[in-house]
């Protein structure tokens, strides 16, 4: 929870001073790690964008995160996509796209598929993925989409093995949830369709825990979906993009940070069982930031990916019109290297 | 949404976010964050082949710097309005202005959709719902499908419903609603009911960081749906004009906004009511050499291409002609600019295969195939999704477009 707050911090700052182009954080809403920390680490994810927590809980380290927000040649995403839309196939962590829901009936098949590839006989190649369960992310705004509607039912009628998890933070960019809808939050929702349905303590890590265990522990020995809706705040502006204080009172966001922040919090109760004090919160907070400046620096320096390499992954292998448009492009590049600046570059691996 | 700041040279206010000029940095930290570096100058437009071509919006001619432009526009004098008062818009700015027009001459006009009550992520609706309450300029839940359908239920009872999806990428849930039903309402009823009422903005186009999900221009799906118009303006008088056309036209509107002009475009807009003609294209800059055709902000790369043919082919000239209609399109004004120089380059941003140059090439070799000199050439983005690292090698960049003019003018 300390690395992704210093990681906010630092790469706030930087969109700042122009070094990356978009930067979403988590302030506030840092208690999605015990969503995480509840899972068994080869669940498949499949997040929005502002799930950093449970991605770095997973293992997913700085030096990734920095990669990507620098599109750099160690981009595991290949430098395409703007920061913050992280994927990993290694912690099993579907990659973001921007288009709000869209996630939420994949995350259904995918919770299908692996319900079935428990049943098969013949194991795939990754082995028998018994008892399996996926956890799938959404703001209370996206669950106005119609994506949301057909993925939980899709998921009730055909029993999908899955979570819903909702972070309802109480804002779509500047649409206060008393706008986005009547009824009881997200989770009476849920009831319609016939799902399981808990809300819970978005600032409190151990409740977000115990609710996520729980609901893992249903739908795996039971496989149905549940949703969980947890209630938050977004204490940081929607994105870089946004000046929050053009919509909401600056003191509703310090009550906020300041009455009931998932960190303040998740620190009283360490320090009340005695295992955390200012001195350990002073030493490791000074720790964690180099660590991240550290990443920061390294990665900043690095080259963007190879220029070839843009026209790679549309298919599998490239059509005849790709081909032509990237010799076409390649020839202007080599005609022109420094009006194109190639040596922003990384060189075409052979 | 994820809501990006909108333009890399813009002018910095208080809720226009736009902060990618390394200018405008704020005093740097300590540590590795010291050293700044901006991440991304595109381009080098001090090196070959641009190097000394004033080139770029900052350099257009294309913007009404002085009222001039407004009292010679044969349209606006048309209209009756060239010789009244202008006033400095941009871009966005224009757009509120005719959306307050809209609201202000027809009580039946709402605007709405995704944090448009507090102005929109773009600013292109601040005030209005202030001055015209929130019952007529409204926030909705987040979802386009919903939007679109709703827009086209209340103009089927015969009111204007302004429509505003947040980003063009985020169009497509609404497009069941707009290619089914937005484009179908009045032929499947023979003609008794029509959505003729509703408009769709959309912002749309490059802006040098928006990535797979903040740069597309999707004008070739919905130019494939007989039933709707589609309209890209260039500036912000044509912006204003073009809007409150799409308002008051009788069919559906899908009105995309080129996101990268709302604060980079400022000219002389008239402040009276008016409308600019659908489906007319207008010629920018005669020649009689080759035709060169765009939208959008396109057409200023393409200006600024010709600037530098001009420059390196002595006596050349070239006609440029912007489209502002993507459908039902002019095809009589490229095709008599085509007969005339034989000669046919068209360029926009999407995709090039299947994109809009692709029914322009083909209509005008239809039409004009014995007066050709040369193939029709078109500059197109790549057929790939929208790349962040390497927009500046996607997008049809002004040295792209020149090697592309250079080559039908050698042929």
């Amino acid at each position: 929870m300390m690395t992704l707050n210093a990681m906010d911090q630092v790469l706030y700052e930087a969109q700042r001073q122009g070094r990356i182009s978009f930067y979403m954080t988590s302030f506030g809403e840092e208690g999605i790690v015990g969503s995480a920390a509840a899972m068994d680490p080869n669940d498949p994810m499949f997040g929005q964008y502002r799930e950093s927590g449970a991605l770095l809980f997973r293992g997913f380290n700085l030096d990734q995160v920095m990669n990507q927000c620098f599109s750099n040649d160690l981009d595991k995403g290949k430098g395409r996509q703007m920061p913050v839309h992280y994927g990993s196939k290694q912690h099993r962590f579907h990659t973001i796209s921007s288009p709000l829901a869209t996630q939420l009936p994949q995350a259904a098949g995918a919770a299908y598929a692996l319900k079935r590839s428990s049943i098969t006989t013949t194991p795939n190649s990754n082995g028998k993925e018994d008892g399996q369960c996926v956890i799938c992310y959404f703001g209370e705004g996206a669950a106005s989409e119609g994506d949301f509607h057909s993925a939980l039912n899709m998921a009730a009628t055909l029993e999908c093995p899955i979570i819903f998890f909702c972070r309802n933070n109480g804002y779509a960019i500047s649409t206060p949830s008393v706008e986005q809808y009547k009824g009881d939050g997200v989770a009476s929702r849920g009831i319609g369709y016939g799902i399981d349905t808990i809300r819970v303590d978005g600032n409190d890590v151990w409740a977000v825990y115990a609710a996520t265990l729980k609901a893992r522990e249903i739908v795996v020995t039971q496989n149905k979906p549940i949703l969980i809706e947890s209630m938050s705040y977004r204490v940081g502006h929607h994105s870089t993009s946004d000046d929050s204080s053009a919509y909401r009172p600056k003191k509703e966001v310090e009550d906020w940070n300041l009455h009931d922040n998932p960190l303040t919090r998740m620190r009283k109760w360490l320090t009340n069982q005695g295992w955390w004090n200012d001195e350990v919160q002073e030493i490791t907070k000074k720790q964690i930031r180099a660590d991240v400046l550290k990443a920061f620096g390294d990665a900043e320096a690095r080259k963007k990916p190879s220029i070839p390499s843009m026209f790679e992954d549309v298919y599998d292998c490239l059509p005849q019109s790709l081909v032509e448009q990237k010799n076409e492009i390649m020839e202007l590049v080599r005609k022109y290297p420094d009006y194109y600046r190639v040596h922003d570059f990384a060189k075409e691996q052979q | 949404m994820l809501s990006i700041n909108s333009i890399t040279r813009t002018v910095l206010k208080r809720h226009v976010l736009s902060v990618s000029l390394p200018r405008l940095l704020p005093t740097a930290l300590a540590g590795p964050l010291g050293q700044s570096r901006h991440y991304s100058s595109m381009y080098d437009f001090e090196a070959e082949p641009v190097r000394g071509a004033n080139i770029g919006i900052k350099h257009t001619n294309l913007l009404n710097r002085s009222a001039s432009g407004i009292r010679t526009n044969p349209e606006l004098q048309q209209q009756g309005v060239s010789d009244n008062e202008t006033k400095k818009m941009n871009y966005c700015q224009a757009i509120n202005d005719a959306l307050r027009i809209a609201l202000g001459t027809d009580d039946s006009a709402v605007v709405f959709g995704e944090d448009v009550a507090f102005g929109g992520v773009f600013r292109c609706t601040v005030g209005l719902a202030e001055e015209f309450g929130r019952e007529r300029v409204f926030n909705t839940p987040l979802t386009e499908q919903g939007i679109a359908g709703f827009g086209i239920g209340m103009a089927a009872e015969g009111h204007t419903a302004i429509a505003e999806i947040q980003f063009a990428d985020y169009i497509f849930p609404a497009f069941d609603q707009i290619v089914n039903e937005a484009s179908k309402y009045r032929y499947r009823s023979g003609g008794m009911y029509d959505c003729g009422g509703l408009t769709i903005r959309a912002p749309c186009s490059a802006v040098g960081h928006g990535a797979l999900y903040h740069s597309q221009t999707p004008e070739a799906y919905f130019a494939h749906t007989p039933g709707i118009k589609v309209v890209m303006p260039r500036s912000p008088a044509q912006a204003k004009g073009l809007l409150l056309a799409s308002i008051r036209d009788p069919n559906p509107t899908i009105f995309f906004e080129p996101k990268i002009l709302y604060r980079s475009t400022l000219e002389q807009v008239p402040v009276d009511d008016y409308t600019l003609p659908l489906s007319k294209a207008e010629v920018l800059q005669a020649g009689k050499d080759i035709t060169i055709v765009g939208y959008g902000s396109q057409i200023y790369v393409l200006e600024s291409a010709i600037k530098m043919i001009e420059r390196d082919m002595p006596g050349v000239s070239c006609e440029l002609i912007d489209l502002r209609t993507i459908l039902p399109w002019d095809v009589e004004t490229v095709a008599d600019s085509v007969n005339r120089t034989g000669r046919l380059v068209i360029s926009h941003e999407a995709p090039k295969t299947q994109g809009f140059a692709a029914e322009v090439a083909a209509a005008i070799t239809e039409r004009c195939f014995l007066r050709l000199e040369s193939p029709v050439e078109r500059v197109c983005g790549v057929d790939s999704p929208f790349p962040l690292a390497h927009e500046r090698f996607f997008v049809p960049d002004v040295v792209r477009c020149y090697e592309a003019i250079k080559r039908t003018l050698k042929y």
